[in-house]
């Protein structure tokens, strides 16, 4: 059957593990739905943006941004983040070539430096609360925490998700992971990108003093 | 490596493959319980969707007709104040997101795979965890009856109505969860079906020769895609609103209301299409087949139902005219919402172009299409009216607006799927709906649908305003009222004739053999209900319309080769995140009574959600080896 031959080629490009599907396009039916996913992803974060920007300088009570965010702090831990997709990008490559010691290298370092922003947004919380900044106090907090905190859990879930993978490639077969790896770092990077649009909306907006209240 | 493991070269039945299981061994139960918790077969799933949503379509029925009862006669109290919001608000909800949504989903779930030569979706774990979190939805939804303070912000949930201030128990909350519930298997599915119809076609299937209903589904998830972040959002700004004293929507501290009818109808608005798409597509598929030609235009369906998909996004403010929005807004949503109207009337000419000069066979599935052009055309006018600002200003919020919407939505949809359900019947069941008394159904369906709604018209411009629970004597009300009350009656009427005909014919019904209608998609070409794992060889397609042209020009239906058919193997992890996503729900009801207790809770239900997912990503889809000689059917 040339139907059957045909299946088997397009076989070929699969990685996927006891898998019954055969692929039209040639890619990973893993990827296609990631992409859809991150597509998905963007309308969320646009929601949650738009919100942002429509209430920007409309909060009737401080604390008002310019008083709380530290933009120099922030910088750091954004510059820390988008090393982490430096990383990511390297692990994908240490896994397409099947070097399990460099993988693992990266792939911890990068959930490392996932844990490092998370660990500077925690205190960037903590000192927003100090200063009377909260989600019931005005529209800047109510907007500010669900943005970030959002962004947060994307990137916590995606730090569970490599370090699940970190923790995987000591007693599991990583012989054909090469997809879900790569699959995995398009999320991450995806993530990344958000942060820019997030840092450039709530901090930079700020620091050129667009609707200073 | 194991890539090749389905062309294996022995006709010996091998062992199922599965990795450890957190769980033991994986479920194999075939009969049963067990075996429909379990299931990742896309047909059992459809299966499952169909008859879920046929039984909250009776659920909101009878919420429509205690309303007609109320309304019957002037000044009524059978029903009023909170109780009768909680009833119009539930009988929106569920026969928006748990009656027509999850019947398109029955059919993109049974059907897509067949049409496109697959043997199952993408992927049928997710695609069983889709269907888990719907149902996990639709409880929540419903649960609020049991304690009396079920959901009651009308479906759109405008705040300040829904806000804590004025909506203190949990009605709103319980809607809030459950819409997130269902966005999130909404989500889940949509992803599936978009990369299974990528992904998935068999050999040949390019673009442009996949069945109208298949390109409707694909523009319908990807309207689900970009259209449920929105409201989820809003949901969750809400749900904040009322339980952590967020200001999204709280005036007080400079929220704006106004936001909140933004993010719903940017949401809400493509919702339409995703509610009226599918059927269009049933219809494109019934039409051709029982007026014995090709679908005329083809090209321009699939393009116009891409359109609409695309200004979907572009006319959401139509809904929000009276709200004081400024003249170049209203100006703009104007004139999109005139332009969405043209690829629509596209799709009627071409739906007219195919029954001109075709051999029309008048069964109760040509019946519906037939009735789906005639009744969604009168609600397309009456949308068309709406587009004019001036107009919609004096029809906003009357009874008008309920006629129109529901000549969409059961004039449209509902007529649409009844016919899908008639045309597909054979096809899952292996029989054919008795034929004298689907007729009976069909025109008892028809005219008491036309007497219901089209004498709200007539009230909606006489001034009778919607979602109110009573009406004065001496406005002229009194007898269209009463009319209208007999009328759905004798609707309901109709949807228990359907369901009989299904209970009787799927005993005693003609057997209806692979082809009963003579059909030209791939889903006819297999045996009827089909086998687990659909085709024994995958279908090589070269043409529009392939098992059409291969019957007519005598070319042969693919052989089975002789290899094993390789399937994945049943889960229970989609049942239990579903139920883990359940709990974290239940959890996050009771927030602000008590938090620990809630807390203690959602905590419980994430564990379950994060221990499945390990689970299931640690068994992997599995693997059995079937032999199309043996396998005499599906398992339903």
């Amino acid at each position: 059957m040339s139907s059957a031959a045909i299946t088997a080629d397009q076989h070929h490009d699969q990685h996927e593990h006891h898998h019954v599907e055969h692929s039209y396009t040639g890619l990973p039916s893993k990827k296609i739905l990631m992409w859809a996913f991150l597509s998905s992803d963007c309308m969320f974060f646009g929601t949650l943006i738009s919100t942002y920007i429509i209430y920007h300088g409309k909060s009737t009570a401080g604390p008002y941004p310019v008083e709380v965010l530290n933009i120099p702090i922030t910088t750091v831990s954004s510059f820390v983040l988008l090393m982490s997709s430096l990383l990511m990008a390297l692990t994908v490559a240490a896994i397409r070539r099947q070097d399990l010691n460099k993988f693992r290298l990266w792939i911890f370092l990068t959930s490392v430096f996932g844990m490092i922003f998370l660990g500077f947004q925690s205190y960037e919380f903590t000192e927003f609360v100090h200063k009377g900044l909260t989600i019931q106090k005005n529209l800047f907090g109510s907007t500010f925490f669900t943005m970030t905190g959002t962004h947060g859990t994307h990137v916590a879930m995606g730090v569970l998700w490599l370090f699940s993978w970190f923790l995987y490639s000591f007693f599991g077969n990583m012989k054909d992971k090469a997809t879900d790896i790569e699959v995995a770092g398009l999320y991450w990077h995806f993530v990344d990108i958000v942060w820019i649009v997030i840092f450039t909306v709530i901090y930079l907006v700020e620091f050129v003093g667009v609707g200073v209240k | 490596m194991a890539t090749h493991t389905d062309v294996v070269s022995t006709h010996a039945p091998l062992p199922p493959v599965a990795e450890p299981g957190m769980l033991g061994p994986r479920p194999t139960a075939t009969h049963g319980v067990w075996s429909w918790l379990t299931t990742i077969d896309h047909k059992r799933i459809g299966i499952l969707y169909g008859v879920s949503a046929l039984i909250f379509i009776v659920f909101g029925g009878i919420e429509a007709l205690l309303m007609r009862v109320q309304l019957a006669v002037p000044n009524n109290h059978f029903l009023i104040g909170d109780a009768f919001n909680q009833m119009f608000t539930m009988h929106a909800t569920t026969m928006i997101f748990l009656g027509v949504m999850p019947l398109t989903a029955a059919f993109f779930n049974y059907v897509v795979p067949l049409m496109i030569g697959a043997r199952d979706v993408a992927f049928p774990r997710l695609n069983a965890f889709s269907f888990w979190v719907f149902l996990a939805g639709g409880v929540f939804l419903n649960m609020g009856w049991l304690t009396g303070t079920a959901p009651n912000g009308a479906w759109v949930g405008y705040p300040p109505i829904t806000s804590v201030q004025y909506n203190p128990t949990h009605n709103s909350d319980l809607w809030a969860i459950g819409l997130i519930l269902l966005g999130i298997a909404s989500l889940a599915a949509s992803l599936n079906f978009f990369t299974t119809i990528v992904n998935l076609r068999a050999p040949g299937l390019t673009l442009m020769r996949m069945p109208v209903f298949v390109w409707m589904t694909i523009v319908t998830n990807v309207l689900l895609l970009l259209a449920f972040p929105p409201i989820t959002i809003a949901l969750i700004q809400l749900f904040f609103d009322r339980n952590f004293g967020a200001n999204f929507f709280n005036p007080t501290n400079g929220g704006m209301p106004i936001m909140w009818e933004h993010w719903f109808w940017v949401f809400g608005h493509p919702e339409v299409y995703i509610l009226i798409l599918p059927p269009m597509g049933i219809v494109s598929e019934i039409l051709p087949t029982f007026s014995r030609k090709p679908l005329f235009g083809y090209p321009l369906i699939v393009f116009s139902g891409a359109f609409i998909g695309f200004m979907g996004f572009a006319v959401w403010s139509h809904h929000m005219f009276t709200t004081g929005m400024g003249v170049v807004a209203v100006l703009a949503f104007s004139i999109t919402t005139s332009i969405i109207a043209v690829p629509t009337g596209v799709k009627i000419f071409n739906w007219i172009g195919t029954l001109w000069g075709g051999n029309l066979r008048m069964e109760t599935p040509m019946l519906y299409a037939l009735a789906f052009i005639a009744m969604f055309s009168i609600g397309g006018f009456s949308g068309i009216m709406h587009s004019a600002a001036a107009s919609d200003f004096q029809q906003h919020d009357t009874y008008f607006i309920v006629a129109h919407f529901h000549y969409v939505l059961i004039g449209g949809s509902i007529t649409g799927l009844l016919g899908g359900l008639s045309y597909w019947y054979p096809k899952i069941t292996g029989r054919i709906l008795n034929e004298k008394l689907g007729k009976a159904a069909f025109w008892t369906f028809f005219l008491a649908f036309n007497a219901t709604f089209y004498p709200m018209h007539i009230i909606g411009l006489n001034g009778m305003p919607r979602r109110i629970y009573t009406y004065n004597t001496g406005l002229g009300f009194e007898d269209w009222n009463m009319f209208i009350s007999i009328s759905a009656f004798v609707l309901a009427l109709s949807f228990l004739m359907f369901f009989i005909n299904m209970f009787w014919s799927a005993k005693y019904g003609k057997v209806a053999g692979n082809d009963p209608w003579d059909a030209r998609t791939l889903e006819w070409s297999i045996s009827s209900p089909p086998p687990v794992y659909n085709f024994a060889a995958t279908p090589t397609v070269t043409h529009l319309d392939d098992f059409w042209h291969k019957k007519q020009t005598g070319q042969p239906i693919g052989e089975w080769d002789g290899q094993l058919i390789h399937m994945p193997l049943q889960s229970y992890y989609p049942l239990i995140s579903g139920a883990g996503l359940f709990t974290f729900g239940l959890g996050m009801l009771f927030i602000r009574d008590n938090w620990q207790i809630s807390t203690v809770v959602a905590a419980g239900g994430f564990l379950m959600l994060l221990f499945s997912i390990y689970g299931w990503a640690m068994e992997g889809p599995g693997a059995e080896y079937l032999d199309p000689r043996k396998e005499t059917g599906a398992y339903n």
